[in-house]
């Protein structure tokens, strides 16, 4: 680190100051660093460049760059987001852009969280269920039928919107009986799937994630569809029909009369 | 010895792109304990961004297409250099692979009466690429990542444990194949996360770790394209083929420096964008090689005409094959007429009306929108050439996709040669993981059933120490004497990557390449001496400078075997040797360690760690080649092979 | 909210061991506290307002026109309205204001409503307060347990918005009368009852619990292309359902003010025609 005087412009280029949280899960801090920033550079690459020059062993996850594989999660002034997504020209030459890792995860080292919970969870959703009798090659399905789950089907595992929910992140106890957004889209998704026969093999998906996945705990405050870099309308098309869905089961008089005649 | 993670398997993929996974789905469909092994996070692999789609003859669009079509398109774009019978499995199995998808849940676009839509694409004659908009890979990822859960929902509930017969092991990363004898024993890696060392014995491994990418400066590939697969094949004594078949992508982004080389993709050309020089100039029709004269427009009225009305006009030259535009691209930048930041235009504002742009190109407007401040329905955008995808890679056999040599390594998808010849077609990548990742995985599986308990392969003692220590070294490594500083692994990194992309780029020469194997020499003497700070918990110099050693082993490979072939041929373009000729046509250049067996310290710097022979591929079987009309055949096949 | 108790948590959430160790609870930079403070301070005087309102018992009617407060009137003790919904069901015995008896049913709808759960979650119960903010309380269970899992009824209250949006429809087209009862007059009151329905509509139509049962409850669209057709309209609207929430929210209230001033009064209600 210099002791060079704050930000200078240069042209395009400037330097920048950077507060990185450095440390692993026995504690850590914020760092302040002075980095060359240049035109066009998004986050990770002054990130990159820190890696290059100034701490050789900074951790940090990344693949694609593009915003495409979902892996540079982490917390940028405080929000949310992708390091390869976040362009530096958002932020004044002057301020201090503050990076730290995800706050709902325990943390590995630096940048790196521990993002297990999540694939914890992917296990406990049932999978896809295919209809019987029907071999592959023959699947027919309609555009329309298969439009709703194919927005889920965008979702890149970011986890940025598991990090936000309030739900997990202000309550780790909560993480046992909440399977988070991404988890709770994943149900929507099979229950709209115009294929899936969960029903049929007597799987009921829509009481399921109440009951089982924590449905309820979410208050659709929608945080997750604010953080989501896929733009997918987590809450409006996959959290809200979901607790609808489960309403039919559970909360409808008709059907809850039905099912108590039909059981005896 | 060496404090280690112990676990065994029957079957080891290393890899969790398309390839691994769909290997790891069927050993364990098989019965097969398996284990996956993924240097990044599960479901993050490269595989993620293919965009296109994954060819397959399943006739949705055009009921005329079958295998036999899609067979002679992959041997017309591969110019006939690929391994036959790779290309017939490939081109018979494909559909069956990717209906097999929809019943794990893959949801592709649809057709109007239901079944899964399929798009054109370049060197495809007809409509035969199924996708999912723009994201094709993921929903394949993801598909595989799914049904990979699946099943270890079915061992919970036989077993109660998830992990009992199919178990991913993320990032992690494989140093060397062990072997016990010629048979491979297993594999020795450390766990990023905690600088860990694991050893999983295992009498089977599959390799499916993609390309290359990483050697080179520009390129579409991520950080994990550093020819770990080729790199292990050739330590374990396997022999890689097709090395000097590098495919660039005419048109990556070019600024801001963070995105350099990000794909952009040929619709927007097949759309109507236009290439233009600093000086305004459509240059491509100064390009059209004589073979294409008669098939492409010689004047921009033509061309624009065709957009429209095909029938009636011939192609713009912006549409010629890959390479063709990537060379007249490189050849405009080093003449001096390149756009602000290296590259020429690649306009579509002013062809087609901005919304018709958001409409046809929603990605590519999202992509330059949020990357580079750049409104494609306004301004140009500005592209070159980018390192894309390796054609080379391990030698296999084309049935069982096992590795020459070396009983119980298996290699399937970009990392394994022969099937692309030597250039790929777009839509070919996704299917070859499917068919061969599963072929892998089938013969795989069967080599480690076959297997006695006591007939299987020991991991020693000695050779996890060796791997251990390996490994280790860029801790110990002492700076102090003047002669010996030590040396930054970024800096190597970077100065191998700009020494690949100069003098063994897209276009070359013998002058060149000789300069490249001196610096390469220079580079693996230089990198003897890396060393990295801190300790062995998620530290990246560290991983950075394990990786170096393969990606100057695969380096070495590409530029050696680029220097022999006296031809140009698809992914391969020689300066001094501009035609193609048909004599070399059956000719695979096979690269293999010079030492033997997995030593690399011992060898001289100025011979190099590559040896490379010749070996001429079997002909072709009569009833592919009946395919094919004579006329065609000529063009690549020498005299004598069409006497016989 | 209810099912939470207050405390200053110190150890929990983004303080929980193994989580990075950052005191800041956020780190937030912008102006994440705008939104819900603008949400309380709306919601606030609309409360305030609409209470006094409900209990005053006076000046909702100006011949034509009637405050959407009081309508329909079912009490015995409503004015007469000329033709208007008041259907004295309840006998004289009730003494009260009158639009305390309907009043629940669209204070119901909104209280249940999934886009105004969201704004008095964040604004009042703070939680969270935004987006990667640490929210204050120990404990939270959501809507899974008592009170809140009562948020589930929302569809029933959709369903009598119904009958109330058609009412007011009613209302508004005897706007279109003059004081005497004459037809095919308008009134600046006219146009502020008229914007009032539409927006009421709207606000109801794109109801997430609408959207689900005109269409959204389907595995196969492709077998019901009508229902596919309303879905996709409501959806449609459903995006701006926000928007919707807030201008409808505003307009009741302006249009019972409007109805106060003139019978009040205040103000004279200029005739178009
Ligand atoms: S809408 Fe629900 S799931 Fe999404 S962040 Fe809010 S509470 Fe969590
Ligand atoms: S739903 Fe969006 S935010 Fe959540 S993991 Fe997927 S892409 Fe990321
Ligand atoms: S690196 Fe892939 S999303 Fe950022
Ligand atoms: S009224 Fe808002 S969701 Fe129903």
């Amino acid at each position: 680190m210099s002791a060079a005087p704050g930000p200078k412009a240069n042209g395009s280029a400037y330097t920048a100051r950077f507060r990185v949280w450095r440390g692993d899960a026995d504690g850590g801090e914020l760092r302040d660093f002075d980095v060359e920033v240049h035109e066009g550079e998004v986050v990770l690459d002054i990130i990159h460049r820190l890696q290059a020059t100034q701490a050789n062993d900074l951790a940090v996850r990344w693949n694609c760059k593009a915003g495409k594989c979902g892996s540079c999660s982490a917390e940028i002034n405080g929000r949310p987001r992708l390091m390869c997504m976040t362009r530096m020209s958002v932020f004044a030459p002057d301020e201090t852009v503050t990076v730290t890792p995800m706050r709902a995860f325990p943390v590995v080292r630096d940048l790196v969280t521990d993002v297990s919970f999540n694939y914890t969870k992917a296990r406990e959703i049932p999978s896809f269920v295919p209809p019987p009798g029907l071999r592959a090659g023959e699947y027919r399905m309609r555009q329309e039928d298969v439009g709703r789950s194919q927005e889920f089907r965008k979702c890149i595992e970011c986890f940025l919107c598991q990090n936000t929910c309030h739900v997990v992140r202000d309550h780790e106890e909560n993480k046992q009986a909440f399977a988070g957004p991404r988890f709770l889209m994943r149900i929507a998704e099979l229950d709209m799937h115009p294929l899936d026969s969960a029903e049929e093999s007597g799987l009921d998906r829509k009481s399921a994630a109440q009951e089982e996945h924590g449905l309820g705990y979410c208050n659709i405050t929608k945080c997750c569809t604010e953080v989501c870099p896929e733009n997918i309308k987590i809450t409006d098309n996959a959290l809200i029909p979901l607790k609808e869905r489960a309403v039919d089961r559970k909360y409808d008089p008709l059907v809850w009369l039905g099912n108590k005649i039909r059981r005896r | 010895m060496t404090q280690v993670e112990r676990h065994t398997y029957d079957v080891v993929v290393v890899g969790a792109g398309g390839a691994g996974l769909r290997a790891a789905i069927e050993a364990r469909e098989q019965g097969l304990r398996t284990a996956v092994i993924c240097k990044s996070l599960f479901g993050k692999a490269h595989t993620v961004m293919a965009e296109g789609g994954i060819a397959a003859s399943m006739g949705n669009a055009n009921p005329r297409d079958n295998w036999q079509v899609h067979f002679r398109d992959t041997m017309r774009g591969g110019k006939f250099l690929n391994n036959w019978r790779m290309a017939e499995l490939h081109a018979r199995e494909a559909p069956d692979r990717v209906w097999e998808l929809e019943t794990w849940g893959a949801l592709f676009d649809r057709t109007k009466d239901g079944r899964i839509s399929q798009r054109n694409f370049g060197g495809h004659e007809y409509a035969r690429l199924a996708h999912v908009g723009d994201r094709t890979g993921l929903e394949l990822i993801r598909t595989l990542q799914q049904r990979i859960v699946a099943l270890q929902q079915e061992d919970h509930e036989r077993s109660g444990d998830y992990e009992d017969r199919l178990r991913v092991f993320q990032e992690c990363t494989v140093t060397r194949v062990l072997k016990d004898g010629a048979r491979v024993s297993g594999v020795f890696g450390y766990v990023r996360e905690s600088g860990r060392f694991f050893v999983i014995e295992a009498p089977a491994v599959v390799l499916a770790t993609g390309g290359i990418g990483k050697s080179f400066k520009v390129t579409s590939n991520s950080w994990e394209y550093t020819g770990d697969g080729h790199a292990l094949a050739l330590l374990a004594g396997a022999p890689l083929i097709n090395m000097e078949f590098v495919q660039f992508h005419p048109t990556g982004m070019v600024w801001p420096p963070s995105v350099k080389g990000i794909l952009v993709t040929e619709s927007v050309r097949g759309d109507g964008g236009v290439l233009r020089n600093s000086d305004g100039k459509r240059f491509m029709f100064d390009y059209i090689p004589d073979v294409f004269k008669e098939k492409y427009a010689q004047s921009e009225q033509e061309a624009d005409g065709w957009y429209a009305d095909p029938d009636n006009h011939r192609r713009p030259p912006e549409l010629l094959p890959r390479d063709e535009v990537a060379r007249a691209i490189n050849s405009e930048v080093k003449a001096g007429r390149c756009s602000p930041h290296g590259g020429v235009f690649l306009d579509v504002s002013t062809r087609l009306p901005a919304e018709e742009i958001r409409r046809r190109l929603p990605s590519m407007h999202h992509q330059f929108k949020e990357l580079a401040d750049v409104d494609i329905t306004a301004e140009p955008m500005e592209v070159g050439p980018t390192c894309h995808y390796v054609m080379g890679g391990v030698e296999v056999d084309p049935d069982s996709a096992a590795a020459t040599g070396v009983p119980g390594l298996f290699a399937a998808g970009e990392v394994a040669g022969g099937m692309h010849g030597s250039n790929r077609l777009g839509g070919n990548s996704l299917s070859d993981l499917l068919v061969f990742g599963r072929r892998a995985g089938l013969h795989a599986a069967e080599y480690a059933a076959e297997l006695g308990t006591d007939d299987r392969p020991r991991v020693s003692a000695e050779q996890v120490d060796t791997a251990a220590a390996e490994v280790l070294r860029p801790f110990s490594v002492e700076g102090g004497e003047p002669e010996s500083r030590t040396e930054n692994p970024y800096a190597l990194h970077q100065e191998l990557q700009q020494t690949m992309n100069d003098l063994v780029g897209i276009i070359r020469r013998a002058s060149e390449m000789t300069e490249a194997l001196r610096r390469l020499a220079d580079l693996r003497q230089r990198s003897r001496r890396a060393a990295v700070e801190g300790h062995r918990q998620f530290n990246p110099g560290w991983h950075l400078a394990i990786d170096l050693r393969n990606m100057l082993l695969v380096s070495e490979c590409v530029a050696r075997a680029a220097l022999e072939r006296t031809e140009s041929r698809g992914g391969h373009t020689r300066d001094d040797y501009p035609e193609m000729d048909r004599r070399w046509r059956k000719t695979n250049l096979v690269c293999e360690l010079a030492s033997g067996d997995g030593e690399l310290a011992a060898v001289d710097p100025a011979d190099g760690q590559i040896r490379l022979t010749r070996r001429d591929m079997p002909p072709i079987r009569g009833d592919l080649l009946a395919l094919f009309g004579k006329d065609e055949l000529l063009k690549y096949l020498t005299d004598e092979e069409l006497d016989t | 909210m209810a099912t939470t108790e207050t405390a200053g948590p110190s150890s929990g959430g983004v303080h929980a061991p193994g989580r990075a160790a950052i005191a800041a609870r956020q780190l937030r930079t912008d102006r994440w506290w705008l939104a819900p403070a603008v949400t309380v301070t709306v919601l606030t005087v609309f409360v305030v307002y609409s209470t006094w309102r409900a209990f005053a018992n006076a000046d909702y009617y100006a011949a034509p026109y009637v405050s959407p407060f009081y309508s329909p009137c079912i009490a015995t003790n409503c004015v007469n309205m000329k033709g208007g919904a008041d259907l004295q069901i309840f006998g004289p015995w009730w003494g009260l204001s009158p639009a305390l008896l309907v009043l629940i049913f669209p204070l119901g709808f909104r209280l249940t409503c999934y886009y105004y759960r969201k704004a008095y979650y964040r604004g009042f119960w703070a939680a969270p307060p935004a987006c990667a903010v640490a929210e204050p309380h120990r404990k939270y269970t959501g809507e899974t347990r008592f009170p809140l899992i009562l948020q589930n009824v929302h569809r029933y209250f959709f369903y009598f918005a119904l009958p109330f949006a058609v009412i007011l429809t009613y209302d508004a087209a005897l706007g279109f009368r003059d004081a005497a009862g004459h037809w095919g007059h308008m009134g600046l009151g006219t146009l502020v009852l008229l914007v009032n329905i539409v927006l009421i509509w709207v606000y109801t139509l794109s109801c997430h619990s609408c959207r689900h049962i005109v269409g959204g409850r389907l595995k196969n669209f492709s077998k019901h292309p009508v229902r596919y057709r309303m879905w996709t309209w409501v959806g449609r609207m459903n995006a701006h359902h926000m928007a919707f929430a807030w201008a409808s929210l505003v307009m009741v209230a302006l249009a019972d003010l409007y109805v106060y001033l003139v019978a009040s009064g205040a103000f004279a209600d200029p005739k178009f025609f």
